[in-house]
């Protein structure tokens, strides 16, 4: 645990005014506030850290103590250890205090808007503030959900755990990736009675399958031998909702794109609604041919010359 | 709407220790919606969290309404931009 230089924070020098302080202050909570900083941690930390200097020094009797023993609070730490040490070893007098390497600086509660180690030994768990006696609601909490293309391609539940609290919800067909969907009140509890946060949960969806999704339609590239495609005739293709025969028409062309109505995507939250799905035909030209085969290839290239 | 979707705007200002006054401003500007029964202001439930963002932009901030209307104006766009930027991801 370091000190922490609270006028450096806000940018202030030692003898700055409560004037000074108020203004500096409302300039860089502007800049990191987390309402115009949406789902920026490190703009949240930073205000976290704005606000904790805030707290000290725009407090007479807070911004007195940081500023008696503000810079020798490690100090008389480490003094302390150091005169244990010397009463266990039996030993008379102090020697100096040399070097001492700090630990990290770390915010005890990160996201969740607590204060800093230093802050929290210096004062003590307590917070001022001009509204602190305002209801507060309490923090959103984020978290994301892996989901297969085929798994958000039906509706389903699925339990997930939100410290140490099992909550089931269910989740409807067609949910996008990074779709989020908000569960009101299983996020952190209000301060002073205020309402708790809520639970916003982003979907990440992996493809497990060999479609690609664009919106609610789906496509994907079919291989079709060069007698189907020239002759015609029927070819079964695997969709989401199982395996479907296709005609083929007869001279279909490489790169022909089929649209199968309804075989696409389930429209989310819309029941019995789904997007298409578009087939695009990838015609495989015949490889080691046989004399017979070239033979007749042959006869054909001359048939249409 | 329901009614129990409605809070009463007294009771918010009581609840959250602001003037109603502030609440007002905000409808002028568009920034929210106020239902009003029988002479009195009720805010619909699902107004409650944006109207909390604008509070606090307000109240700790120090931020006036025409600084307000700005913000959520940017905010909106950065909203749509990052809409669309993972529409585009999810076409690749």
């Amino acid at each position: 645990m370091d000190f922490v230089d609270y006028y450096k924070t806000l940018g202030v020098a030692k003898n700055a005014s409560t004037e000074d302080i108020k203004k500096a202050y409302r300039k860089l909570a502007r800049k990191y506030h987390p309402d115009v900083n949406p789902n920026d941690k490190e703009a949240n930390k930073k205000f976290q850290q704005i606000n904790e200097a805030n707290e000290v020094l725009s407090d007479a009797e807070k911004r007195k103590k940081y500023d008696q023993y503000g810079e020798n609070w490690k100090h008389a730490d480490q003094y302390e250890q150091q005169r244990q040490q010397q009463r266990q070893q039996g030993q008379g007098g102090f020697g100096g205090f040399g070097d001492f390497g700090g630990g990290d600086y770390t915010y005890s509660s990160g996201d969740e808007g607590g204060f800093s180690d230093f802050f929290e030994s210096l004062f003590g768990g307590t917070r001022g503030g001009r509204r602190s006696q305002a209801k507060y609601r309490g923090q959103d909490y984020n978290a994301e959900l892996n989901l297969s293309l085929t798994d958000a391609s039906t509706t389903h539940k699925q339990t997930i755990t939100i410290n140490g609290k099992n909550v089931r919800i269910t989740i409807p067909a067609g949910v996008e990736n990074g779709q989020q969907i908000k569960l009101k009140g299983y996020g952190s509890p209000g301060a002073n009675g205020g309402p708790n946060g809520d639970l916003i949960i982003t979907f990440v969806i992996k493809n497990d399958t060999n479609l690609k999704r664009e919106g609610n339609n789906l496509y994907k590239d079919e291989d079709l031998d060069l007698y189907t495609a020239v002759l015609g005739g029927e070819k079964t293709i695997d969709t989401l909702s199982g395996k479907i025969k296709l005609k083929v028409a007869a001279e279909t062309q490489n790169g022909t794109k089929v649209r199968l109505k309804g075989k696409g995507f389930p429209v989310y939250k819309k029941e019995g609604q789904f997007g298409d799905l578009y087939v695009t035909w990838n015609i495989k030209l015949p490889t080691n041919l046989t004399e017979k085969q070239k033979e007749l290839f042959t006869e054909l290239s001359k048939l249409s010359s | 709407m329901e009614n129990e979707d409605l809070i009463p705007a007294e009771d918010f200002c009581v609840y959250h220790n602001i003037e109603y006054s502030f609440i007002h401003s905000l409808e002028d500007s568009g920034l929210i919606t106020i239902t009003s029964i029988e002479r009195a202001a009720y805010i619909p439930a699902d107004e409650v969290q944006k109207l909390e963002k604008f509070i606090r932009l307000h109240y700790d901030l120090d931020i006036n309404i025409e600084g307000i209307e700005t913000i959520n104006h940017l905010l909106e766009k950065i909203e749509e931009m990052q809409q669309e930027i993972l529409q585009l991801r999810n076409t690749i």
